[in-house]
């Protein structure tokens, strides 16, 4: 492998006989170029979905109400159900052990807020401490609403990144200011950002009671949400909450007499359940792309196979010559297998690296939301490089194997 | 030098057999010049080819310098083409992207011997050839009688025994024939054994020994008086 005598001999045959070279080069290069693309938009529709779902917490459970469907020991159908601060209460008691955070919400729809000149209509709600968590929301600047906040009735609130840019702009510094928020004067005391992007960080939280008691909710709430202590196991943490929803529908259905199957009179969200299946939906996404990806590199193979195939034939009368003078079969097989594991290798390491260049150079480009971060493990890449060119060599050495066999007599016979 | 007994050679075409060869007695000593002739189907390529280690023999002994040829795997076999034989062609059989100093060293390089050194062999043969000037042509860049004198420098370089020639002058023209016999009378003269098949009289008068093949026998083998190529230019 490593005779300095043979790579000149190799390379002199490379180098006279360009188009041959280039249809195999390009044959490869092509294929794994493919590949490394094909992948790329696995990973990216992947990261897209799973950055829509990382919003809120993976674990989150949602409970929010609606008219019933069903009559239902002889009330009729289409009352709307009204959660009160009382189910909130009686659930988390209840199904403490299930519980890790736990927040109910009042919601006051599309809340003018001004500051100044500066105005926007953005969703305001009153939540409870926790909330932070269950929303997956993390703090810029300041802090979240906390429990004294609640207690006192303070006008405290914690705004969205973007509300911040928004009527903050670049000059003032949104904490300790006072904005106006459907007529009542708050102090924001936080900034906090989401995962779940700009549509998440146009809200504004307030404490659960000052919203209740600044908006004539009395004890009214809009919807509560939990979200449950962390397994290890998905599949359990699935069975988990599923049970635990289960459970806390027929408690709440009880309590404000529901048919326990009206599926119309309360809404159940379990963002886990949602999740598995967003999970199942990206491994079958990133299995077809492997598919795909997979037959274009068997593709490449047969392709350099063919290639190598008529190399060989074109060759013929040239091997024959070179046996004649002396060439042993061995050398024959060894210069052929080289020349085109070396064809392959270099060729597979141009289309590698021409994908990963224009996934480098049109990524950011066509980042979206349910496409980002396309990008390609290098490992798996590589080794897709390997494996093509071991796959070439083997599809390349019955050709190879055959032309050592030819008799120079019969390669040489006149045309 | 070459010993040849009893020696028999058939192919199979389809269903019916061809008996080309049929039991030829034949030697050769060193610094012979021998013409092979007879009309085509007469058998004298196959037997060149026997000779040459190109092809087997179905039956008979074949001994090259001492060494008998028989059963021979690949391998050995093209150790001994490049040990003890040269080859020319009729049509040159030059490697076409390959300049005519490397057409030259390649049997060089089989006998792994390093660039530089062959290239330096290969250089003086090209130079015994008269194209020195031509080192660096690719074949389809010389004549038919440059391509020749390059496939005699090449048959030479790698010192063989014994050179055989398959219609060597079949290509060319008369007065490019007539140069290239030259230049075999010449190596001839520096005591090379040589076997040239042809079909021309005038090619085999310039030979010292002819053999005549008819229907896989040899009927006529003289030795003559060798004509020089300078006496007829």
């Amino acid at each position: 492998m490593f005779n300095i005598e043979r790579w000149q001999e190799i390379f002199e045959a490379i180098s006279k006989n360009k188009l041959r070279t280039f249809l195999t080069g390009v044959s490869v290069a092509s294929g794994i170029f493919i590949l490394v693309i094909l992948l790329g938009a696995g990973k990216g529709i992947q990261n897209g979905i799973q950055n829509q779902f990382a919003q809120d917490a993976t674990n989150r459970i949602s409970i929010w109400p609606g008219n019933t469907s069903k009559e239902y020991k002889g009330l009729g159908i289409g009352r709307e159900t009204k959660l009160k601060n009382r189910d909130y209460e009686i659930v988390t008691q209840k199904f403490e052990d299930y519980i890790d955070n736990k927040s109910a919400i009042y919601s006051v729809w599309s809340g003018n807020i001004v500051f100044g000149k500066e105005t926007g209509t953005y969703r305001v709600e009153g939540v409870n401490p926790n909330y932070q968590f269950i929303e997956n929301a993390s703090i810029v600047e300041g802090r979240f609403i906390n429990l004294s906040d609640i207690e006192n009735y303070e006008k405290a609130a914690v705004i969205g990144k973007k509300v911040a840019t928004d009527l903050f702009k670049e000059k003032n510094k949104p904490l300790g200011q006072s904005i106006n928020i459907s007529g009542m004067m708050y102090k924001v005391v936080g900034v906090f950002t989401d995962p779940g992007g700009e549509r998440e960080e146009q809200r504004v939280f307030i404490p659960l009671s000052t919203a209740q008691k600044a908006y004539s909710a009395g004890d009214n709430i809009r919807s509560m949400a939990f979200t449950m202590p962390k397994e290890t196991n998905f599949n359990k943490a699935v069975a988990e909450s599923k049970k635990f929803t289960e459970e806390l529908g027929k408690v709440l259905k009880k309590r404000h007499m529901i048919a326990p199957d009206d599926e119309s009179a309360l809404f159940i969200n379990n963002s886990l359940e949602e999740a598995k299946k967003i999970y199942q939906m990206t491994d079958i996404i990133q299995a077809f792309f492997w598919f795909v990806g997979i037959l274009t590199i068997i593709a490449g193979v047969v392709g350099v196979g063919n290639i190598m195939l008529i190399v060989v034939k074109e060759r013929t009368k040239e091997i024959g010559i070179r046996k004649a003078l002396g060439a042993s079969p061995a050398s024959i097989i060894a210069m052929i297998l080289q020349e085109s594991i070396f064809i392959t290798l270099i060729s597979g390491f141009m289309g590698l690296i021409l994908g990963l260049l224009v996934w480098a150079g049109i990524g950011p480009s066509v980042e979206s939301d349910f496409f980002s971060h396309p990008e390609v493990d290098f490992n798996i890449a590589l080794t897709t490089v390997i494996l093509l060119t071991v796959a070439g060599a083997f599809a390349g050495f019955i050709p190879a194997y055959k032309a050592a066999k030819i008799k120079p007599i019969v390669a040489l016979r006149d045309e | 030098m070459i010993e040849i007994k009893d020696l028999h050679k058939s192919y199979k075409t389809g269903k019916s057999e061809l008996h080309v060869l049929k039991g030829i007695n034949f030697s050769v000593k060193e610094g012979e010049l021998v013409a092979i002739m007879g009309s085509s189907g007469s058998g004298k390529s196959t037997l060149l080819n026997i000779l040459g280690i190109l092809d087997e023999a179905d039956s008979g002994t074949y001994v090259l310098d001492g060494v008998p040829i028989k059963n021979l795997n690949e391998t050995l076999a093209s150790q001994y083409r490049n040990k003890f034989l040269g080859f020319v062609f009729q049509s040159f059989n030059l490697i076409n992207y390959k300049s005519a100093l490397d057409n030259v060293a390649l049997p060089l390089y089989y006998q792994g011997i390093k660039s530089k050194e062959r290239n330096e062999i290969a250089m003086s043969y090209l130079k015994k050839v008269g194209l020195e000037t031509h080192s660096h042509h690719l074949p389809n860049e010389l004549s038919g009688g440059q391509k020749q004198r390059v496939a005699i420098a090449r048959a030479m370089a790698s010192h063989p025994k014994v050179l055989l020639a398959d219609e060597p002058t079949g290509a060319l023209d008369t007065k490019t024939s007539y140069e290239v016999m030259e230049l075999i009378q010449g190596i001839n003269d520096e005591g090379k054994t040589i076997l040239i098949v042809t079909h021309e009289p005038d090619i085999a008068a310039m030979c010292k020994r002819n053999v005549i093949l008819r229907d896989g026998l040899i009927v006529e083998d003289k030795y003559i008086t060798q004509q020089r190529v300078t006496a007829n230019v």
